[in-house]
Protein backbone atom coordinates (compact mmCIF):
# COMPACT_ATOMS: atom_id res chain seq x y z
CA UNK A 1 0.00 0.00 0.00
CA UNK A 2 1.49 3.33 -1.10
CA UNK A 3 0.77 6.34 1.09
CA UNK A 4 1.55 9.82 -0.19
CA UNK A 5 2.58 11.94 2.81
CA UNK A 6 2.48 15.74 2.93
CA UNK A 7 4.10 17.88 5.62
CA UNK A 8 4.08 21.69 5.90
CA UNK A 9 3.87 22.36 9.63
CA UNK A 10 6.90 24.62 9.89
CA UNK A 11 9.62 25.61 7.44
CA UNK A 12 9.98 22.52 5.22
CA UNK A 13 7.62 21.76 2.35
CA UNK A 14 7.75 17.97 2.05
CA UNK A 15 6.07 15.12 0.21
CA UNK A 16 6.98 11.43 0.17
CA UNK A 17 5.72 8.04 -0.92
CA UNK A 18 6.08 5.20 1.59
CA UNK A 19 5.10 1.58 0.94
CA UNK A 20 3.46 -0.37 3.77
CA UNK A 21 4.48 2.18 6.36
CA UNK A 22 8.17 1.29 6.19
CA UNK A 23 9.77 1.50 2.78
CA UNK A 24 10.68 5.00 1.62
CA UNK A 25 10.00 5.12 -2.13
CA UNK A 26 10.68 8.83 -2.37
CA UNK A 27 11.27 11.71 0.03
CA UNK A 28 11.12 15.21 -1.45
CA UNK A 29 11.85 18.28 0.67
CA UNK A 30 12.02 21.95 -0.26
CA UNK A 31 13.73 23.63 2.65
CA UNK A 32 13.09 27.24 3.55
CA UNK A 33 16.11 27.48 5.82
CA UNK A 34 17.80 29.93 3.46
CA UNK A 35 14.64 32.03 3.42
CA UNK A 36 14.52 32.27 7.21
CA UNK A 37 18.24 32.37 8.00
CA UNK A 38 18.45 36.15 7.90
CA UNK A 39 15.71 36.32 10.53
CA UNK A 40 17.25 33.79 12.94
CA UNK A 41 14.00 31.87 13.02
CA UNK A 42 10.88 30.92 11.16
CA UNK A 43 8.68 33.79 10.06
CA UNK A 44 5.11 32.52 9.72
CA UNK A 45 3.86 34.63 6.85
CA UNK A 46 7.03 34.01 4.83
CA UNK A 47 6.74 30.30 5.59
CA UNK A 48 3.12 30.05 4.41
CA UNK A 49 3.96 31.83 1.16
CA UNK A 50 6.98 29.57 0.67
CA UNK A 51 4.84 26.46 1.13
CA UNK A 52 2.31 27.72 -1.37
CA UNK A 53 4.96 28.09 -4.07
CA UNK A 54 6.65 24.77 -3.34
CA UNK A 55 3.81 22.37 -2.57
CA UNK A 56 2.75 21.24 -6.06
CA UNK A 57 6.29 20.78 -7.47
CA UNK A 58 7.30 18.90 -4.31
CA UNK A 59 4.36 16.48 -4.56
CA UNK A 60 5.12 15.94 -8.26
CA UNK A 61 8.76 15.25 -7.36
CA UNK A 62 7.69 12.70 -4.75
CA UNK A 63 5.48 10.85 -7.26
CA UNK A 64 8.15 10.91 -9.97
CA UNK A 65 10.83 9.80 -7.49
CA UNK A 66 8.70 6.86 -6.39
CA UNK A 67 8.21 5.82 -10.00
CA UNK A 68 4.46 5.70 -9.56
CA UNK A 69 1.76 7.65 -11.31
CA UNK A 70 -1.08 9.33 -9.50
CA UNK A 71 -3.13 6.14 -9.66
CA UNK A 72 -0.39 4.35 -7.73
CA UNK A 73 -1.32 6.31 -4.62
CA UNK A 74 -3.60 4.40 -2.21
CA UNK A 75 -4.08 7.13 0.42
CA UNK A 76 -3.00 10.71 1.14
CA UNK A 77 -1.68 11.54 4.63
CA UNK A 78 -1.12 15.06 5.90
CA UNK A 79 0.09 16.79 9.08
CA UNK A 80 -2.81 18.75 10.61
CA UNK A 81 -0.94 19.93 13.73
CA UNK A 82 0.78 21.04 15.80
CA UNK A 83 2.55 23.78 13.87
CA UNK A 84 2.08 27.22 12.39
CA UNK A 85 -1.57 27.66 11.36
CA UNK A 86 -0.86 29.35 8.01
CA UNK A 87 1.70 26.72 7.08
CA UNK A 88 -0.47 23.77 8.11
CA UNK A 89 -3.34 25.13 6.03
CA UNK A 90 -1.30 24.95 2.83
CA UNK A 91 -0.51 21.26 3.34
CA UNK A 92 -3.99 20.28 4.52
CA UNK A 93 -5.71 21.97 1.61
CA UNK A 94 -3.26 20.55 -0.93
CA UNK A 95 -3.80 17.08 0.54
CA UNK A 96 -7.57 17.50 0.35
CA UNK A 97 -7.24 18.47 -3.28
CA UNK A 98 -5.03 15.52 -4.19
CA UNK A 99 -7.14 13.01 -2.24
CA UNK A 100 -10.35 14.31 -3.76
CA UNK A 101 -8.97 14.30 -7.28
CA UNK A 102 -7.58 10.77 -6.85
CA UNK A 103 -10.66 9.46 -5.05
CA UNK A 104 -8.49 8.14 -2.20
CA UNK A 105 -8.76 8.41 1.61
CA UNK A 106 -7.39 11.50 3.36
CA UNK A 107 -5.58 10.66 6.61
CA UNK A 108 -4.75 13.38 9.16
CA UNK A 109 -1.55 12.85 11.16
CA UNK A 110 -0.22 14.46 14.33
CA UNK A 111 3.23 15.93 13.67
CA UNK A 112 4.70 14.63 16.95
CA UNK A 113 3.41 11.12 16.25
CA UNK A 114 4.94 11.34 12.78
CA UNK A 115 8.36 12.10 14.27
CA UNK A 116 8.20 8.92 16.37
CA UNK A 117 7.29 6.87 13.28
CA UNK A 118 10.44 8.00 11.50
CA UNK A 119 11.97 5.10 13.47
CA UNK A 120 9.90 2.62 11.46
CA UNK A 121 11.25 3.80 8.11
CA UNK A 122 13.86 1.96 6.10
CA UNK A 123 15.39 3.29 2.93
CA UNK A 124 14.53 1.45 -0.27
CA UNK A 125 12.39 -1.60 -0.80
CA UNK A 126 14.23 -4.38 0.99
CA UNK A 127 14.38 -4.59 4.78
CA UNK A 128 17.56 -6.01 6.26
CA UNK A 129 17.53 -8.13 9.41
CA UNK A 130 18.57 -5.14 11.51
CA UNK A 131 15.54 -3.36 10.16
CA UNK A 132 13.05 -5.14 12.41
CA UNK A 133 10.42 -2.71 13.58
CA UNK A 134 11.04 -1.21 17.05
CA UNK A 135 9.76 -3.40 19.90
CA UNK A 136 7.12 -2.15 22.33
CA UNK A 137 7.06 -0.80 24.95
CA UNK A 138 9.29 1.99 23.67
CA UNK A 139 10.44 5.08 25.54
CA UNK A 140 10.74 7.91 23.03
CA UNK A 141 12.65 11.14 23.40
CA UNK A 142 11.15 13.66 21.01
CA UNK A 143 13.40 16.71 20.72
CA UNK A 144 12.98 19.51 18.20
CA UNK A 145 12.74 23.27 17.90
CA UNK A 146 9.30 23.33 19.42
CA UNK A 147 9.16 20.16 21.50
CA UNK A 148 10.97 18.27 24.20
CA UNK A 149 8.89 15.29 25.32
CA UNK A 150 9.45 11.89 26.87
CA UNK A 151 6.75 9.54 25.65
CA UNK A 152 5.96 5.92 26.46
CA UNK A 153 4.64 4.07 23.45
CA UNK A 154 2.95 0.78 24.36
CA UNK A 155 1.66 -0.01 20.88
CA UNK A 156 0.71 1.63 17.59
CA UNK A 157 -1.14 4.84 18.40
CA UNK A 158 -0.94 4.18 22.19
CA UNK A 159 0.97 6.90 24.02
CA UNK A 160 1.57 8.03 27.55
CA UNK A 161 3.22 11.37 28.27
CA UNK A 162 6.00 10.84 30.81
CA UNK A 163 7.29 14.41 30.89
CA UNK A 164 8.01 17.45 28.81
CA UNK A 165 9.60 20.84 28.95
CA UNK A 166 8.28 23.31 31.51
CA UNK A 167 9.58 26.29 29.56
CA UNK A 168 11.91 26.19 26.54
CA UNK A 169 12.27 23.26 24.14
CA UNK A 170 15.79 21.84 23.69
CA UNK A 171 15.91 23.02 20.08
CA UNK A 172 14.82 26.46 21.20
CA UNK A 173 17.60 26.50 23.80
CA UNK A 174 20.05 25.69 20.98
CA UNK A 175 18.55 28.38 18.71
CA UNK A 176 18.73 31.07 21.37
CA UNK A 177 22.20 30.07 22.56
CA UNK A 178 23.49 30.03 18.98
CA UNK A 179 21.96 33.41 18.28
CA UNK A 180 23.55 34.88 21.41
CA UNK A 181 26.96 33.55 20.38
CA UNK A 182 26.46 34.74 16.79
CA UNK A 183 26.58 31.20 15.38
CA UNK A 184 23.55 31.38 13.10
CA UNK A 185 20.37 29.42 12.42
CA UNK A 186 19.33 26.66 12.86
CA UNK A 187 21.03 26.67 16.25
CA UNK A 188 21.44 22.93 16.94
CA UNK A 189 23.79 22.11 14.06
CA UNK A 190 25.55 25.50 14.52
CA UNK A 191 26.27 24.78 18.20
CA UNK A 192 27.34 21.23 17.39
CA UNK A 193 29.82 22.47 14.76
CA UNK A 194 31.22 25.15 17.04
CA UNK A 195 31.45 22.68 19.94
CA UNK A 196 33.55 20.18 18.03
CA UNK A 197 36.90 21.66 19.13
CA UNK A 198 35.61 22.88 22.47
CA UNK A 199 36.05 21.66 26.03
CA UNK A 200 32.60 20.75 27.45
CA UNK A 201 33.97 20.80 31.01
CA UNK A 202 35.41 24.31 30.89
CA UNK A 203 32.26 26.14 31.92
CA UNK A 204 29.98 24.51 34.48
CA UNK A 205 26.46 25.34 33.30
CA UNK A 206 23.38 24.50 35.36
CA UNK A 207 21.34 21.31 34.85
CA UNK A 208 17.71 21.42 35.94
CA UNK A 209 17.15 17.88 37.24
CA UNK A 210 13.77 18.78 38.75
CA UNK A 211 12.12 16.03 40.79
CA UNK A 212 8.89 14.79 42.27
CA UNK A 213 6.15 15.00 39.66
CA UNK A 214 8.66 16.37 37.19
CA UNK A 215 11.08 13.46 37.42
CA UNK A 216 10.90 13.24 33.63
CA UNK A 217 10.31 16.94 33.00
CA UNK A 218 12.79 19.40 31.53
CA UNK A 219 13.66 23.05 32.02
CA UNK A 220 16.17 24.88 29.85
CA UNK A 221 15.32 28.51 30.54
CA UNK A 222 17.99 28.96 33.23
CA UNK A 223 20.64 27.98 30.74
CA UNK A 224 20.22 31.13 28.65
CA UNK A 225 20.84 33.34 31.67
CA UNK A 226 23.89 31.34 32.65
CA UNK A 227 25.32 31.59 29.13
CA UNK A 228 24.70 35.32 29.06
CA UNK A 229 26.56 35.76 32.36
CA UNK A 230 29.53 33.73 31.14
CA UNK A 231 29.84 35.96 28.09
CA UNK A 232 29.47 39.25 29.98
CA UNK A 233 33.22 39.76 30.56
CA UNK A 234 33.79 39.58 26.79
CA UNK A 235 31.01 41.97 25.79
CA UNK A 236 31.79 45.13 23.88
CA UNK A 237 29.67 48.22 24.33
CA UNK A 238 26.51 48.11 22.23
CA UNK A 239 26.63 50.35 19.18
CA UNK A 240 24.30 53.36 19.28
CA UNK A 241 20.77 52.07 18.68
CA UNK A 242 19.29 52.35 15.22
CA UNK A 243 16.46 54.86 14.90
CA UNK A 244 13.51 52.96 16.29
CA UNK A 245 9.96 53.10 15.02
CA UNK A 246 8.54 52.15 18.41
CA UNK A 247 9.02 53.08 22.05
CA UNK A 248 11.69 50.42 22.60
CA UNK A 249 15.24 50.33 21.32
CA UNK A 250 15.75 47.76 18.55
CA UNK A 251 17.10 44.52 19.91
CA UNK A 252 20.59 43.86 18.51
CA UNK A 253 22.70 40.75 18.91
CA UNK A 254 25.55 41.44 21.35
CA UNK A 255 29.08 42.25 20.19
CA UNK A 256 31.99 40.37 21.76
CA UNK A 257 35.75 40.69 21.91
CA UNK A 258 37.51 38.37 19.45
CA UNK A 259 38.91 36.27 22.32
CA UNK A 260 35.40 35.03 23.26
CA UNK A 261 35.95 31.28 23.83
CA UNK A 262 33.17 30.31 21.42
CA UNK A 263 34.15 26.64 21.04
CA UNK A 264 34.33 26.01 24.81
CA UNK A 265 31.12 27.94 25.43
CA UNK A 266 29.27 26.04 22.69
CA UNK A 267 30.63 22.70 23.96
CA UNK A 268 29.69 23.45 27.58
CA UNK A 269 26.24 24.69 26.56
CA UNK A 270 25.57 21.66 24.37
CA UNK A 271 26.78 19.36 27.13
CA UNK A 272 24.38 20.89 29.65
CA UNK A 273 21.44 20.22 27.32
CA UNK A 274 22.31 16.69 26.23
CA UNK A 275 23.39 15.61 29.71
CA UNK A 276 19.87 16.10 31.08
CA UNK A 277 18.20 14.69 27.95
CA UNK A 278 20.29 11.51 27.95
CA UNK A 279 20.18 10.89 31.69
CA UNK A 280 16.42 11.28 32.00
CA UNK A 281 15.73 9.19 28.90
CA UNK A 282 17.79 6.28 30.20
CA UNK A 283 16.18 6.53 33.65
CA UNK A 284 12.72 6.55 32.09
CA UNK A 285 13.56 3.57 29.88
CA UNK A 286 14.57 1.39 32.82
CA UNK A 287 11.73 2.67 35.02
CA UNK A 288 9.18 1.76 32.34
CA UNK A 289 10.70 -1.58 31.41
CA UNK A 290 11.18 -0.41 27.83
CA UNK A 291 12.40 -2.81 25.16
CA UNK A 292 13.52 0.01 22.87
CA UNK A 293 14.60 3.62 23.24
CA UNK A 294 13.65 5.79 20.29
CA UNK A 295 15.07 9.20 19.45
CA UNK A 296 13.05 11.49 17.25
CA UNK A 297 12.89 15.09 16.09
CA UNK A 298 15.49 17.42 14.65
CA UNK A 299 17.74 17.40 17.72
CA UNK A 300 17.96 13.58 17.38
CA UNK A 301 20.38 14.29 14.52
CA UNK A 302 22.85 15.66 17.08
CA UNK A 303 25.75 13.18 17.18
CA UNK A 304 26.83 14.27 20.65
CA UNK A 305 23.36 13.47 22.02
CA UNK A 306 23.45 10.02 20.44
CA UNK A 307 26.89 9.31 21.83
CA UNK A 308 25.92 10.50 25.31
CA UNK A 309 22.76 8.42 25.27
CA UNK A 310 24.77 5.32 24.34
CA UNK A 311 27.34 6.01 27.06
CA UNK A 312 24.67 6.67 29.66
CA UNK A 313 22.88 3.46 28.69
CA UNK A 314 26.12 1.45 29.10
CA UNK A 315 26.89 3.09 32.44
CA UNK A 316 23.38 2.43 33.79
CA UNK A 317 23.47 -1.11 32.52
CA UNK A 318 26.84 -1.86 34.16
CA UNK A 319 26.03 -0.35 37.55
CA UNK A 320 22.58 -1.95 37.66
CA UNK A 321 23.81 -5.27 36.16
CA UNK A 322 20.95 -5.18 33.66
CA UNK A 323 21.22 -5.63 29.91
CA UNK A 324 21.33 -2.37 27.96
CA UNK A 325 18.19 -1.39 26.08
CA UNK A 326 18.74 -0.89 22.35
CA UNK A 327 18.70 2.77 21.31
CA UNK A 328 17.49 3.65 17.80
CA UNK A 329 17.27 6.79 15.83
CA UNK A 330 16.27 7.63 12.26
CA UNK A 331 18.85 8.61 9.63
CA UNK A 332 19.56 12.38 9.85
CA UNK A 333 17.38 13.20 6.83
CA UNK A 334 14.39 11.62 8.57
CA UNK A 335 15.03 13.28 11.96
CA UNK A 336 14.16 16.74 10.73
CA UNK A 337 10.73 17.49 9.30
CA UNK A 338 9.87 15.24 6.36
CA UNK A 339 6.80 13.65 4.82
CA UNK A 340 7.92 10.01 4.85
CA UNK A 341 7.33 9.92 8.61
CA UNK A 342 3.83 11.32 8.04
CA UNK A 343 3.03 8.53 5.60
CA UNK A 344 4.40 5.92 8.04
CA UNK A 345 2.36 7.22 10.97
CA UNK A 346 -0.75 7.23 8.81
CA UNK A 347 -0.20 3.62 7.76
CA UNK A 348 0.25 2.27 11.30
CA UNK A 349 -2.05 4.57 13.19
CA UNK A 350 -5.20 4.75 11.10
CA UNK A 351 -7.92 2.74 9.57
CA UNK A 352 -6.97 3.30 5.94
CA UNK A 353 -10.50 2.70 4.63
CA UNK A 354 -12.11 5.28 6.91
CA UNK A 355 -14.30 7.99 5.40
CA UNK A 356 -12.46 10.90 3.81
CA UNK A 357 -12.11 13.78 6.28
CA UNK A 358 -13.12 16.57 3.93
CA UNK A 359 -13.95 18.85 6.85
CA UNK A 360 -10.40 18.45 8.20
CA UNK A 361 -9.14 21.63 9.86
CA UNK A 362 -5.69 22.53 11.20
CA UNK A 363 -4.80 22.19 14.90
CA UNK A 364 -1.84 24.46 15.64
CA UNK A 365 -1.44 23.19 19.23
CA UNK A 366 -2.49 19.56 18.80
CA UNK A 367 -1.16 17.46 21.70
CA UNK A 368 -0.10 13.88 21.05
CA UNK A 369 -2.86 11.27 21.19
CA UNK A 370 -5.65 13.85 21.30
CA UNK A 371 -7.53 12.69 18.26
CA UNK B 1 1.70 58.67 44.42
CA UNK B 2 3.78 56.40 42.24
CA UNK B 3 3.55 56.12 38.48
CA UNK B 4 6.01 53.24 38.43
CA UNK B 5 6.76 50.38 40.77
CA UNK B 6 10.06 48.55 40.98
CA UNK B 7 10.31 45.14 42.62
CA UNK B 8 13.37 43.00 43.07
CA UNK B 9 13.01 39.23 43.16
CA UNK B 10 15.79 36.84 44.06
CA UNK B 11 14.49 33.55 42.58
CA UNK B 12 12.36 32.45 39.60
CA UNK B 13 9.70 31.32 42.09
CA UNK B 14 9.51 34.84 43.51
CA UNK B 15 9.16 36.21 39.99
CA UNK B 16 6.26 33.78 39.51
CA UNK B 17 4.67 34.97 42.77
CA UNK B 18 4.80 38.57 41.50
CA UNK B 19 3.36 37.43 38.18
CA UNK B 20 0.53 35.61 39.95
CA UNK B 21 -0.36 38.78 41.87
CA UNK B 22 -0.42 40.67 38.59
CA UNK B 23 -2.56 37.94 37.01
CA UNK B 24 -5.10 38.20 39.82
CA UNK B 25 -5.64 41.93 39.39
CA UNK B 26 -5.29 42.57 35.65
CA UNK B 27 -8.62 43.34 33.95
CA UNK B 28 -9.61 41.68 30.65
CA UNK B 29 -8.64 43.50 27.43
CA UNK B 30 -5.32 44.51 28.97
CA UNK B 31 -2.15 44.11 26.94
CA UNK B 32 0.94 43.49 29.08
CA UNK B 33 4.32 43.94 27.38
CA UNK B 34 7.33 42.16 28.87
CA UNK B 35 10.52 43.89 27.83
CA UNK B 36 13.87 42.39 28.72
CA UNK B 37 16.95 40.68 27.31
CA UNK B 38 17.45 36.96 26.67
CA UNK B 39 17.04 35.13 30.00
CA UNK B 40 15.68 38.15 31.85
CA UNK B 41 12.71 36.17 33.16
CA UNK B 42 9.91 37.08 30.73
CA UNK B 43 8.52 33.57 30.36
CA UNK B 44 8.86 33.02 34.12
CA UNK B 45 6.80 36.14 34.83
CA UNK B 46 4.26 35.03 32.20
CA UNK B 47 3.98 31.66 33.98
CA UNK B 48 3.10 33.57 37.15
CA UNK B 49 0.52 35.69 35.35
CA UNK B 50 -1.02 32.47 34.02
CA UNK B 51 -1.20 31.13 37.55
CA UNK B 52 -2.99 34.31 38.70
CA UNK B 53 -5.46 33.89 35.84
CA UNK B 54 -6.20 30.35 36.99
CA UNK B 55 -4.60 28.61 34.01
CA UNK B 56 -3.98 24.94 34.84
CA UNK B 57 -0.93 23.11 33.57
CA UNK B 58 2.43 24.26 32.29
CA UNK B 59 2.90 27.46 30.32
CA UNK B 60 5.77 26.86 27.93
CA UNK B 61 7.71 29.41 25.96
CA UNK B 62 5.69 30.35 22.86
CA UNK B 63 8.81 31.12 20.82
CA UNK B 64 8.20 28.26 18.39
CA UNK B 65 4.47 28.70 17.92
CA UNK B 66 4.56 32.53 18.35
CA UNK B 67 1.24 32.53 20.18
CA UNK B 68 -0.20 30.16 22.77
CA UNK B 69 -3.74 30.41 24.08
CA UNK B 70 -4.64 29.20 27.56
CA UNK B 71 -8.01 28.94 29.28
CA UNK B 72 -8.11 30.08 32.88
CA UNK B 73 -10.79 30.49 35.51
CA UNK B 74 -10.50 33.50 37.79
CA UNK B 75 -13.03 34.25 40.52
CA UNK B 76 -15.28 31.59 39.02
CA UNK B 77 -15.36 33.20 35.56
CA UNK B 78 -13.55 31.98 32.45
CA UNK B 79 -10.70 34.19 31.22
CA UNK B 80 -8.13 33.52 28.51
CA UNK B 81 -4.43 34.16 28.40
CA UNK B 82 -2.99 35.01 25.01
CA UNK B 83 0.76 34.48 25.37
CA UNK B 84 2.71 35.91 22.45
CA UNK B 85 6.42 35.86 21.73
CA UNK B 86 7.66 38.04 18.88
CA UNK B 87 11.28 36.85 19.22
CA UNK B 88 11.32 35.18 15.80
CA UNK B 89 9.89 38.13 13.94
CA UNK B 90 12.13 40.35 11.87
CA UNK B 91 9.89 43.38 12.24
CA UNK B 92 6.38 44.67 12.28
CA UNK B 93 5.86 43.62 8.66
CA UNK B 94 5.67 40.02 9.91
CA UNK B 95 2.89 40.73 12.41
CA UNK B 96 0.06 39.97 10.00
CA UNK B 97 1.03 36.31 10.03
CA UNK B 98 0.59 36.19 13.82
CA UNK B 99 -2.93 37.60 13.96
CA UNK B 100 -1.57 40.57 15.92
CA UNK B 101 -4.58 42.87 15.62
CA UNK B 102 -6.95 40.16 16.84
CA UNK B 103 -4.85 39.49 19.93
CA UNK B 104 -4.66 43.19 20.80
CA UNK B 105 -8.44 43.46 20.57
CA UNK B 106 -9.19 40.27 22.54
CA UNK B 107 -12.07 41.06 24.87
CA UNK B 108 -12.22 37.72 26.65
CA UNK B 109 -8.78 37.76 28.16
CA UNK B 110 -5.37 39.21 28.78
CA UNK B 111 -2.64 39.42 26.15
CA UNK B 112 0.95 39.03 27.33
CA UNK B 113 3.66 39.87 24.78
CA UNK B 114 7.33 38.91 25.01
CA UNK B 115 9.87 40.75 22.81
CA UNK B 116 7.43 43.63 22.07
CA UNK B 117 10.21 45.68 20.43
CA UNK B 118 9.78 43.50 17.32
CA UNK B 119 6.34 45.05 16.85
CA UNK B 120 7.91 48.43 16.08
CA UNK B 121 5.25 51.07 15.75
CA UNK B 122 2.41 48.54 15.68
CA UNK B 123 2.08 48.54 19.47
CA UNK B 124 -1.32 49.36 20.94
CA UNK B 125 -2.00 52.87 22.21
CA UNK B 126 -2.44 51.70 25.79
CA UNK B 127 -0.65 48.91 27.61
CA UNK B 128 0.93 47.86 30.86
CA UNK B 129 4.69 47.57 30.69
CA UNK B 130 7.05 45.39 32.69
CA UNK B 131 10.77 45.94 32.18
CA UNK B 132 12.87 43.00 33.38
CA UNK B 133 16.57 43.28 34.15
CA UNK B 134 19.13 40.88 35.55
CA UNK B 135 20.60 42.44 38.69
CA UNK B 136 23.83 40.49 38.17
CA UNK B 137 23.63 38.56 41.46
CA UNK B 138 20.89 36.13 40.43
CA UNK B 139 18.05 38.56 41.08
CA UNK B 140 15.69 40.32 38.72
CA UNK B 141 14.55 43.93 38.78
CA UNK B 142 10.95 44.28 37.57
CA UNK B 143 9.67 47.75 36.78
CA UNK B 144 5.92 48.12 36.26
CA UNK B 145 4.29 51.10 34.59
CA UNK B 146 1.38 52.02 32.39
CA UNK B 147 1.41 53.62 28.96
CA UNK B 148 0.26 56.26 28.24
CA UNK B 149 1.63 57.30 31.58
CA UNK B 150 -1.12 58.40 33.89
CA UNK B 151 -1.00 61.80 35.54
CA UNK B 152 -1.93 60.34 38.88
CA UNK B 153 -1.10 56.90 40.18
CA UNK B 154 -2.42 53.86 38.39
CA UNK B 155 -4.36 52.11 41.17
CA UNK B 156 -3.13 48.67 40.12
CA UNK B 157 0.45 49.66 40.92
CA UNK B 158 -0.51 50.34 44.53
CA UNK B 159 -2.51 47.10 44.70
CA UNK B 160 0.38 45.12 43.28
CA UNK B 161 2.79 46.72 45.74
CA UNK B 162 0.63 45.73 48.71
CA UNK B 163 0.07 42.20 47.33
CA UNK B 164 3.79 41.48 47.20
CA UNK B 165 4.79 43.54 50.22
CA UNK B 166 7.38 40.91 51.16
CA UNK B 167 9.73 41.76 48.31
CA UNK B 168 12.13 44.68 48.21
CA UNK B 169 10.08 47.33 46.46
CA UNK B 170 10.76 50.83 45.30
CA UNK B 171 8.12 53.24 44.13
CA UNK B 172 9.08 55.98 41.85
CA UNK B 173 7.54 59.13 40.53
CA UNK B 174 10.22 59.73 38.00
CA UNK B 175 9.66 56.69 35.83
CA UNK B 176 6.84 55.47 33.63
Amino acid sequence: MNVLGIETSCDETAAAVVADGRHVRSNAIASQIALHRSHGGVVPELAARGHLTAIVPVVEAALTGAGIGRDGVDAVAVTDGPGLAGSLLVGVNAAKGFAYALGKPLLPVNHLEAHLYANWLVDGNRARESDDPPAFPAVCLLVSGGHTELILMTGHGAYRHLGGTLDDAAGEAFDKGARWLGLGYPGGPAIERAARDGDPARFPLPRAWLGGDEEFGFSFSGLKTALRRLTDPYRLPDPPPAPSTGPFPEHRPPLFRPDLPVADLAASYQDAVIDVLATKTVRAAFAQGARTVLLAGGVAANAALRARLGAEMDRHSETGRVPPIPVRWPPPALCTDNAAMVAAAAFFGRDPVGPPAWDLDVHPRHPLGSR
Amino acid sequence: MPTALTLTTTTPDQTRVVGAALGRLVPPRTVILLHGDLGAGKTTLAQGIAQGLGVPGPVQSPTFTLANEHDGIRDGAPIRLYHLDLYRLAGEGDLDGVGWDAYLAAADGVTVVEWPERAGSALPEAYWLVRLEDTGDGGRRLTFSEVPSVARSAPWLATLASEVAGFPARRSDSEG
